[in-house]
């Protein structure tokens, strides 16, 4: 670590180059404390989208008009409006309808902006998650249904043990791709302040004046996070895939 | 005998399956005009007829699969079109083959055959295997356990299906034209597979296309054109003195 410091810090002196976070303990400690904001934010994103999802593509579903057409409007509006609008509009219209609590002097939310964030970038990836979703079990073949049936499964357990399955494995590679990109949609969680990467990097070359520098640490970084993503979802598909399907 | 077959006070003396009148639209089309049948324990029964006349509308009333507009039909003296029928009741009585095999492709052979009795009647998991192996031996498919269906000719997977349907121990089976889909050279291990079936008592509802086969195996013939019986007898007669032309013209163009 001492040595890893030393080299950063020769590199500023030798070249200009300021990657100030490898060797002032300061701004180490606040990078460090980005990454964990990021991934916490990306998870808590990526689980709540993904729960909207199931819960809009089987609302989609209903047998009531209004649930389907209060899902087709949200999905609409979602799907239609920038997702930087939305998490502005959430956290300053929304944020300030719901109640808050006294703290000590001032009002404090009961959902702060890291909150927000997960709430609106997970209705956002929800809207699509929710077409995903429906896509695929409407992939899933009548026929295969009706089998079930006609051995006594009920709707529920048709869907709990034939279609859901089913329908997962055909939207597994839509369901990829948009949860890449809300992992990337996340960094407009700075608009309201939220400490991640983004935000703290810009936080970082305010006060080193480090653009150039900070821009590629946040590249890299982003780089290597939709790596992992993207390798963890692709095992994951490999290993629900079936022999001789699809 | 259940308690639920005793309620409906039906012994197997009487019909196991018993069609009266039944009529079946689809919106304005009325595809089944008034058919009449009935399948004694044990019987094995085979429905002929051209396209599109309702043979296979007809068999997916027997299990409830579509609805009916009117008329009545009783398995095992349970009211099929009955607003509070009790599908599952049904269904383990009825079991159904259909043309497309229809299997789970998530699921291995032996598992598509044991996924119902475990989830659906609640049988003992070890029981279930036993059953769905002695099923495999009997639809000869030793070694193909563990292949998943789209591992399998179609031969071997409407074979998994007849194994799968066998193993809720359903009092009739229907099937649905299950060779139509099938090479020339598989469909005959699949007929042999319901021939056994039929020899050992099992009662059959066939859709079929095969008259070689309806002739051996069926204990009763019935040709269906636009959506009534036109005639019906046993083979020997059925084949040999059909009188009706449309029987005739269908027969002439079959064989
Ligand atoms: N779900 C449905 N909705 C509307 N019409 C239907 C439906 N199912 C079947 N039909 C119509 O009912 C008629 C009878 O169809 P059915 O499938 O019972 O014929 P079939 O005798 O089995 O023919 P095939 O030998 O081609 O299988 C056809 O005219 C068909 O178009
Ligand atoms: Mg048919």
């Amino acid at each position: 670590m001492e040595l890893f410091g030393d080299f950063f810090k020769q590199l500023y002196d030798t070249t200009g180059w300021n990657f100030v976070i490898f060797y002032d303990q300061v701004e180490w400690d606040r990078f460090i404390a980005a990454i964990w904001t990021t991934i916490r934010l990306i998870i808590a994103c990526l689980i709540f989208s993904v729960i909207v999802g199931f819960a809009g593509a089987w609302a989609q579903g209903a047998k009531s008009r209004i649930i389907r057409y209060g899902m087709a409007g949200y999905i609409q509006f979602f799907r239609n409006t920038p997702p930087f609008v939305q998490i502005l509009f959430f956290y300053f219209v929304v944020g300030n309808l719901t109640p808050s609590y006294d703290a000590g002097g001032y009002q404090q939310a009961y959902i702060g902006s890291f909150g927000w964030a997960v709430i609106s970038l997970g209705f956002f990836a929800g809207a699509f998650n929710t077409e995903i979703f429906r896509s695929g079990i409407e992939a899933v073949p009548e026929s295969t249904v009706e089998a079930a049936s006609s051995l006594g499964y009920t709707r529920l357990q048709s869907y709990i043990y034939v279609v859901f399955p089913l329908a997962f494995r055909v939207c597994l590679p839509a369901l990829n791709n948009n949860l890449v990109n809300l992992l990337k949609t996340t960094t407009l969680a700075y608009g309201i302040a939220v400490p991640e990467m983004m935000y703290t990097a810009n936080q970082i070359w305010s006060d080193n004046v480090n653009v150039p520098e900070m821009m590629i640490v946040l590249f890299l970084f982003y780089v290597g996070l939709v790596a992992v993503l993207v390798w963890g979802m692709h095992r994951w598909e490999k290993a629900m895939k079936i022999p001789g399907y699809g | 005998m259940s308690d639920a077959k005793k309620a409906a006070g039906w012994t197997p003396e009487q019909p196991m399956v018993s069609i009266k009148d039944l009529h079946k639209s689809f919106g304005d089309l009325e595809v089944l005009k008034g058919i009449s049948l009935d399948v004694m324990k044990g019987e094995c029964i085979c429905i002929i007829g051209p396209s599109g006349s309702g043979k296979s509308t007809l068999i997916r009333c027997v299990n409830a699969l579509n609805d009916i507009q009117k008329g009545s039909i009783l398995v095992e003296g349970q009211e099929v079109n009955d607003p509070d029928l009790d599908k599952l009741e049904l269904r383990k009585k009825v079991g159904m083959v259909f043309q497309q095999y229809n299997l789970f492709p998530h699921k291995t052979a032996i598992e598509n055959i044991m996924m119902a009795p475990i989830t659906v009647l609640k049988q003992d998991k070890e029981d279930v295997a036993k059953h769905a192996k002695s099923l495999i031996r009997k639809v000869r498919l030793e070694g193909k356990e563990d292949s998943y269906p789209g591992e399998l000719s179609g031969g071997q997977q409407q074979r998994v299906a007849i194994a799968r349907a066998l193993a809720m121990t359903p009092d009739v089976m229907l099937f649905d034209e299950v060779t139509a889909a099938l090479d020339p050279e598989t469909v005959k291990e699949v007929l042999v597979t319901i021939q056994e079936l039929a020899e050992e008592g099992m009662t059959c509802i066939l859709v079929t296309h095969e008259m070689g086969f309806a002739k051996e195996v069926a204990d009763h013939i019935y040709f269906t054109d636009r959506g009534v019986i036109v005639e019906h007898g046993p083979p020997k007669t059925f084949f040999k003195k059909a009188k009706d032309p449309r029987t005739k013209e269908f027969l002439s163009q079959i064989l």
